[in-house]
């Protein structure tokens, strides 16, 4: 199942750059939440706090409290294990060029030092499944190499990838911005299936996908969160003039 | 129907004359072509004659080499050592048999740590003062004559201690690691960052990150360099000369002096006997055989696991 995030007073840096200023907002469990916003805004680097990705960059920092559930990310745990806690899929289709499809879902735990097979292959399947995937590569999964699927095949298969060390939360940073839009579509779908199970924070630059599978929408701007509500109430009534601006294509 | 003027249907063409285009481009266009048609069919010449000025002298050795030493090969020159000057026959077999030993100890000892030393260049010493310093010294090394690198090694391995195969093999190492790390470094650092991100993201430590996805992923660049620096040493004399020293007889222990074919051809190769020239070109030509079936083993080898669609 799911869980909940606490942000709390998050403050992130690159270099001497103030990337994100004060960001306070709750994620709820097994909701999607959707991230808007202009390029460079700092939604990037704000869920790349959520899993302590931004700290990989050797001039990143940040500062704040962030809890999912019960534990402080930044306090009581390694970066290492809150990855695998928290999914992520990325911008671009990331597969690993040189493993095969099944070996690319398995990377997860194969790279942790997880062997039995007969897990590995209930585990694989079973991502696969839940990643819409499964019958389109399932007669070659060892043979073909995870590079050679069509880019949307490849999302759906880093969806898989993500999902097969059972995450409780899935990060996804604009996961359909380089696929066409039937891929768009069925990531889309899969979204409305994960949420069950999954915690899901979604950022896009396509207002259209937050409106369709978030239940919340946050909207950045210049490193702030400027507001954050049930996607209904941002996309009909926004509170700030700025969000009104925004999401009615005055500016951005 | 005919009252639409936008279905007015067209008039009857005759279809039994070809018409040539009405417009013809202007002198400027067609000079452009021209000029363009011309260029890049001396490009593609240009570069079709230098892949020849490349491969010719390689196809030329190797077949002055097939002319001169392929008479002198027999069963003999495989399983005998050599005879003693004036006897007939004789081989080069401990030769062979030591050139493989000196470089398996060189590959052994050369590799990893060229491989390990690349890594730390690539992944962990961006930016770092000991980075620059390997970087710097990996690139003099490189530079630095065969023969002062043979000199070295007798200075710090052989004085007070006799020639020896290992001090061969490690001598051969030195020279090997230079190339390794720099293009161990130079093809890890062609892995996306995409890659990382993504071992990062499933909760992978950055040790196995490095070992499983990052070297796999540059590996056949890696294996390539290995190869050359491999191919490189393989024909040295000079360290050998210094080091391993040569031997007429069998020798399998790493503390003595051992034989090498590129040793035995420069030895026979000075000599004022008719019969050793001949053994000489025999032992070029397995020289460069040897070397080029090794090359083209790993390469198939490689190349095995590889997958369908893989890039």
């Amino acid at each position: 199942m799911g869980v909940g995030i606490d942000v709390e007073n998050l403050n992130a840096w690159y270099g001497s750059t103030h990337t994100l200023q004060d960001i306070s907002l709750n994620i709820p469990a097994n909701h999607a939440t959707a991230l808007i916003g202009p390029s460079g805004c700092g939604k990037s680097t704000f869920v790349r706090c959520l899993n302590r990705m931004h700290e990989t960059n050797p001039i990143a920092r940040a500062t704040g409290v962030v809890k999912m559930g019960d534990v402080d990310i930044y306090e009581d745990a390694n970066p290492v294990e809150i990855r695998r806690r928290v999914g992520m899929v990325f911008q671009r289709p990331n597969p690993f060029p040189t493993m095969s499809i099944y070996d690319n879902v398995a990377s997860g735990l194969k790279l942790n030092g997880f062997r039995n097979r007969a897990i590995l292959d209930e585990t694989v399947e079973r991502s696969l499944r839940a990643a819409a995937l499964w019958d389109e590569v399932k007669d070659e999964l060892k043979k073909k190499s995870g590079a050679s699927l069509s880019g949307g095949q490849q999302q759906r298969m880093c969806i898989a990838r993500a999902l097969a060390v059972d995450p409780e939360v899935l990060l996804m940073d604009e996961p359909a911005s380089a696929l066409d839009p039937v891929s768009t579509s069925k990531i889309e779908d899969l979204i409305f299936e994960l949420k069950r199970q999954y915690t899901i924070v979604i950022v896009t630059h396509n207002m259209q996908q937050a409106a369709r599978v978030a239940e919340n929408t946050g909207f950045f701007l210049n490193g702030k969160m400027v507001e954050f509500d049930s996607t209904h109430k941002i996309f009909t009534n926004p509170k700030d003039k700025r969000t009104e601006d925004y999401i009615t294509g005055r500016f951005g | 129907m005919a009252a639409n003027p936008l279905h007015t249907p067209p008039p009857p063409q005759d279809t039994t004359i070809f018409k040539a285009p009405v417009d013809r481009p202007s002198r400027r266009v067609r000079m452009n072509r021209a000029r363009r048609y011309v260029w890049n069919h001396a490009v593609t010449a240009l570069s079709v004659l230098s892949t020849i000025v490349v491969i010719a002298p390689l196809v030329a050795i190797l077949a002055y080499l097939i002319y001169k030493g392929a008479s002198s090969l027999n069963l003999g020159f495989f399983t005998h050592i050599p005879a003693p000057v004036g006897e007939p026959g004789g081989g080069m077999a401990n030769a062979i048999v030591g050139s493989g030993i000196v470089l398996a100890l060189a590959s052994l000892m050369g590799i990893p740590i060229g491989i390990a030393a690349g890594v730390y260049l690539a992944e962990f010493g961006r930016g770092k003062l000991l980075a620059s310093a390997v970087r710097f010294t990996a690139d003099v090394l490189n530079g630095v004559p065969s023969i002062v690198m043979g000199i070295a090694a007798w200075v710090v391995l052989v004085k007070g201690r006799g020639f020896s195969a290992l001090a061969g093999g490690v001598a051969l190492a030195i020279m090997m690691i230079p190339t390794i790390t720099r293009t161990t470094e130079e093809m890890l650092a062609t892995v996306p960052h995409a890659i990382r991100e993504a071992a990062y993201g499933l909760g992978v430590p950055k040790w196995r990150t490095v070992l499983s996805v990052t070297l796999k992923t540059a590996s056949p660049g890696i294996i390539t360099g290995c190869m050359l620096a491999f191919a490189r040493v393989a024909g040295e004399t000079a360290p050998l000369i210094f080091t391993a020293f040569g031997n007429q007889f069998w020798s399998f222990n790493l503390t003595e002096p051992i034989a090498a074919l590129p040793l035995q051809i420069y030895v026979y190769a000075i000599s004022p006997y008719d019969e050793w020239h001949r053994l000489a070109w025999a032992g070029s030509l397995v020289l460069i055989v040897m070397i080029m079936a090794a090359v083209t083993l790993v390469r198939i080898y490689a190349n095995r696991g590889v997958l369908k669609g893989a890039s």
